[in-house]
């Protein structure tokens, strides 16, 4: 008989119902997002004093564990880590252990002997966060900072914070998430964080082969038309075109794309004339969005940058201290 | 030895029967049902009361890892599983390393058995070369040294060409192909079913289309070469479906499904359960359904467990990375009684698919208890719950789905050639 | 137990640093009670720099026991600290530490030339060498209870007495 035995505890919260790690937005109660979001808050204060540093973890080591090179997501994880005055070891683990055929547990258990307090793992594989989660010390904490294709649940977090500082509530808006579902691990988390935070429409907006199957059990309503699925949108998240999609037979050109998904301000005209874009970066300017679009005013996406690392900072305070 | 086993509820599929009675075995036979025969004297009584004495277990795909894979498991490990969980023949596939693909490792795996006088045998010999899909294999030399059907194992065919010639050769001599329906490029890279699951845990994805795309080809050259094919693990409702239709037009194909595919789908993989990557993937709930509705009209014939020992390092890993695959042979038994209470069958339907119907397939005199044949029997205590984990399990392997599951129905004693080789 | 009223003991607080302030005088509350303090402080004797206010979350020594405090409400400063004399505004001066995490906080915003310390309530049990300038009363509490500052419908100030549950002032 079909169980939900491995659903009914959730790996992320301990038995206080406490934050222990942070691998993914799904299943966390709309309270836990809330109070990071509001942790975030004065922390925004924090990065903008002549001294950008306050010395909640002191004395902790936080280790970047990237198996997945990826220097943007490395660096915000390291500033705030190093603004809460933490001690940051950057692991670039896809040239090191990895290649002496050492496996994933094998490099965390070597890490965890070293006295970490927390991971942040970056992964090419989905779930890669939830297994060394699941073989770490109790004491150690494990961020995701992005698993394959499943879920990026600070970017997520950042992006809501983002929307809340724009649209103050959630309880009265249109969201489209628009471009390379299939393969977004930011898409996941970015719905399940929506949704959760009480959202009434999240739209989807792709072509089919960008698509995962049965993508609207996740609660999003699915547009394959930009006319159709950005009309009186309060919200547009852009999702980055991996370059590599283009190599197979998921798309035929990038001008094509740019035509039928690429944000143009005559298609940006078709959302609420409030409407404010997103978008995770690092962007492709005339593939997925134009640069007059990135750089206007409704763009928000450099205080996105911004508020991610007080969003990163909220989160290591929280688990540190749980 | 002379052996009687009392007042057990005997029940043989094959023969229709389901009575409380005695066995009589002399000289490795079943010598009677019942009556006690002229002359005879135990040697040894076995009290059945309250258990099931029934056909030993054939099931139609057990990896022993040997040769070439003993750190997954050893032959001797995994003969124990076998008797353990009261399969006393077994068909192999040929994906060990290397691949049975030459006479010479088919008689070495089937002597290094034998030597054992334990579970019966029976290789399934590599189609093609290495299992590559580019040169058949020397089928029929494979065939005397003891092979009894030919397939890929996990490893389809990707060239349909090949596919034909293998069952215009397979056919000349009438022998049969076992072949799991999966389409190479639909499936490349996918892990998981193509589903609600895969979406949400990010995973790359296998569709249905995999498999019946497959189907469609393997039924249309069967037809037009009238090769007899076994159609191995079957996993969707549309698969199912396209196979029923098959068999109504009367081609000679048969089917099986794996015990773990009879009771999981896509939803039991949770967190990323590396104990649920197996292959074909775990479906949807309805595919299940329909897998069950299959096995209960005929449309597909057994259940086997599809056994596949992985040591834990190879489970240890995110789940794509994960090996494929579950121990399963002690588990044939409990998952086929436990989907026999929640469909309400009959233990006789549903025990001759596991023995009778299987015996059938491989064409071998086993999966039945008819007076004068090889006393291979199983007895088991319907009514024993027992918990599946890793220190209840003979196996190497302690990989499984049903880890922490308690089961019900547990094998006692198992007896091959009217020797008892397990009791617990 | 009695407890003195705090708007009686407000009015002497603000009598008695009237006395001590000049035209470059600040006054930072530490939220919560200190805050409302520093209001009517910097109301009532018409401060000519703005009102500053401390969330010392960030800079507590509990962390590590407890956690993070729920609901952090942001720290700020809009006067230039470097140079600047400020008086540090808390409601019940206790073991401390809350004072030395302020004090450490403000330093992040720069070097004050001096900082003092107006507490409403001096209940004693110091942990920590620090003493304030200023203070509407002393007072004996049992280590047992906390004694806390809240604002009435009203507006004005009182004092309660609960029984403590976890942590330090």
């Amino acid at each position: 008989m079909t169980s939900t035995r491995a659903m009914s505890n959730n790996p992320q919260l301990n038995k206080n119902g406490q934050l222990q790690h942070l691998l993914t937005t799904e299943g966390l109660p709309a309270s836990i997002l809330l109070n990071i979001l509001d942790t975030a808050e004065p922390f925004v204060g924090v990065t903008e004093r002549d001294v950008k540093k306050v010395p909640l973890l002191r004395g902790k080591s936080i280790f970047n564990l990237f198996f997945e090179p990826s220097t943007r997501t490395r660096t915000t994880f390291e500033i705030a880590a190093k603004r809460l005055s933490a001690d940051v070891i950057n692991l670039n683990i896809a040239v090191s252990s990895q290649s002496k055929g050492e496996t994933l547990l094998d490099t965390v258990n070597n890490l965890s002997a070293m006295h970490a307090d927390m991971f942040v793992v970056r992964h090419a594989q989905s779930g890669a966060a939830h297994l060394i989660a699941q073989h770490v010390r109790s004491e150690i904490h494990v961020i995701n900072a992005g698993d394959g294709r499943h879920a990026h649940p600070t970017q997520a977090l950042l992006d809501m914070f983002t929307i809340r500082r724009c649209k103050r509530d959630f309880h009265n808006l249109r969201v489209a998430i628009v471009g390379d579902i299939l393969h977004s691990r930011v898409a996941r988390s970015q719905i399940h964080a929506l949704t959760t935070l009480g959202v009434p429409e999240v739209r989807v907006i792709a072509p089919k082969t960008l698509l995962p199957a049965k993508v609207e059990r996740l609660g999003v309503h699915v547009y394959h038309d930009m006319a159709k699925g950005l009309k009186d949108v309060d919200v547009l998240m852009m999702l980055r075109l991996q370059n590599e999609r283009m190599l197979s037979a998921r798309l035929p050109s990038t001008e094509e794309y740019f035509k039928y998904y690429g944000l143009t301000p005559e298609k940006l005209a078709l959302a609420k004339p409030d409407a404010i874009v997103l978008h995770p970066g690092p962007m492709n300017r005339g593939v997925e969005i134009d640069s007059v679009v990135a750089d206007g005013k409704q763009s928000v996406i450099l205080p996105q940058v911004t508020f991610g690392i007080a969003v990163r900072m909220a989160v290591m305070s929280i688990l540190a201290g749980s | 030895m002379n052996i009687a086993i009392r007042n057990g509820r005997v029940i043989d599929p094959k023969n229709s029967f389901d009575r409380v009675t005695d066995i009589y075995i002399r000289s490795g036979k079943i010598a009677s049902l019942g009556a006690v025969p002229l002359g005879f004297e135990a040697r040894r009584e076995i009290n059945a009361q309250g258990l099931i004495v029934c056909p030993g277990l054939v099931d139609l795909s057990a990896r022993l890892r040997e040769p070439g894979l003993e750190y997954k498991a050893t032959l001797e490990s995994e003969m124990g599983a076998a008797v353990a969980g009261g399969v006393t023949s077994l068909a192999c596939p040929p994906d060990t390393d290397p691949v049975l693909d030459e006479p010479g490792l088919v008689e070495m795996l089937k002597y290094r058995a034998r030597g054992r006088n334990q579970t019966r045998v029976y290789p399934i010999g590599a189609l093609t070369r290495g299992l590559r899909g580019e040169w058949l294999t020397e089928m029929a030399e494979l065939h005397s040294a003891g092979c009894v059907a030919f397939g890929q194992s996990d490893r389809p065919l990707p060239n349909n060409r090949v596919l034909m010639q293998a069952m215009q050769y397979a056919s000349t001599f009438g022998f049969c192909l076992w072949l799991r329906p999966q389409d190479v490029n639909l499936a490349d890279g996918g892990v998981a079913h193509d589903g609600e699951v895969a979406t949400r845990l990010g995973l790359a994805a296998i569709p249905v289309c995999a498999e019946t795309v497959a189907l469609s080809h393997i039924i249309l050259m069967a037809k037009e070469t009238g090769a007899r094919v076994h159609l191995c693990r079957i996993s969707s409702a549309e698969g199912v479906a396209m196979t029923r239709a098959a068999r109504k037009q009367g081609l000679p194909i048969t089917c099986d499904v794996a015990a773990n595919h009879v009771h999981l789908s896509e939803m039991d993989i949770g967190f990323f359960d590396s104990n649920c990557h197996l292959v074909p993937p775990l479906r949807s709930l309805g595919d299940r359904d329909a897998l069950r509705a299959g096995l209960l009209d005929g449309t597909i014939d057994a259940i086997c467990s599809d056994h596949a020992p992985v040591d834990e390092d190879a489970k240890l890993l995110p789940f794509a990375e994960a090996e494929a695959g579950a121990t399963g042979l002690e588990l044939l038994l409990p998952l086929t009684l436990k989907w026999a209470a929640e469909t309400k069958l009959p233990l006789v339907a549903a025990l001759s698919r596991i023995t009778g119907e299987p015996a059938r397939i491989l064409g071998v005199e086993a999966g039945h208890l008819t007076p004068g044949g090889d006393a291979d029997l199983c007895i088991f205590d319907p009514d024993h719950y027992w918990m599946i984990e890793a220190s209840t399990l003979r196996s190497q392997g302690k990989n499984t789905p049903f880890l922490g599951w308690e089961l019900q129905g547990k094998v006692k004693y198992t007896l091959i050639n009217g020797n008892v080789v397990y009791a617990d | 137990m009695q407890l003195p009223e705090a708007e009686d003991l407000l009015a002497v607080l603000t009598a008695r640093i009237r006395q001590g302030i000049s035209s470059d005088t600040a006054v930072v509350g530490i939220h919560t009670g200190g805050v409302w303090l520093a209001e009517r402080l910097h109301k009532d004797l018409q401060l000519a720099l703005p009102l500053g206010v401390l969330d010392v979350s960030f800079y507590r020594d509990d962390f590590g026991q407890i956690g993070l405090h729920p609901q952090i409400r942001p720290s700020d400063i809009p006067f230039k600290v470097e140079g600047s004399h400020i008086i540090l505004v808390d409601d019940v001066l206790y073991t401390g530490r809350t004072i030395r995490a302020a004090i450490n906080e403000l330093f992040d915003y720069g070097r004050p030339a001096s900082i003092r310390l107006a507490a409403l309530i001096d209940r004693g049990g110091r942990e920590l060498p620090i003493a304030a300038q200023y203070i509407g009363t002393t007072l004996e509490v049992p280590p047992a209870k906390m004694l806390a500052l809240e604002k009435k419908a009203d507006g004005k100030l009182g004092l309660s007495l609960y029984d403590k549950h976890q942590g330090n002032e």
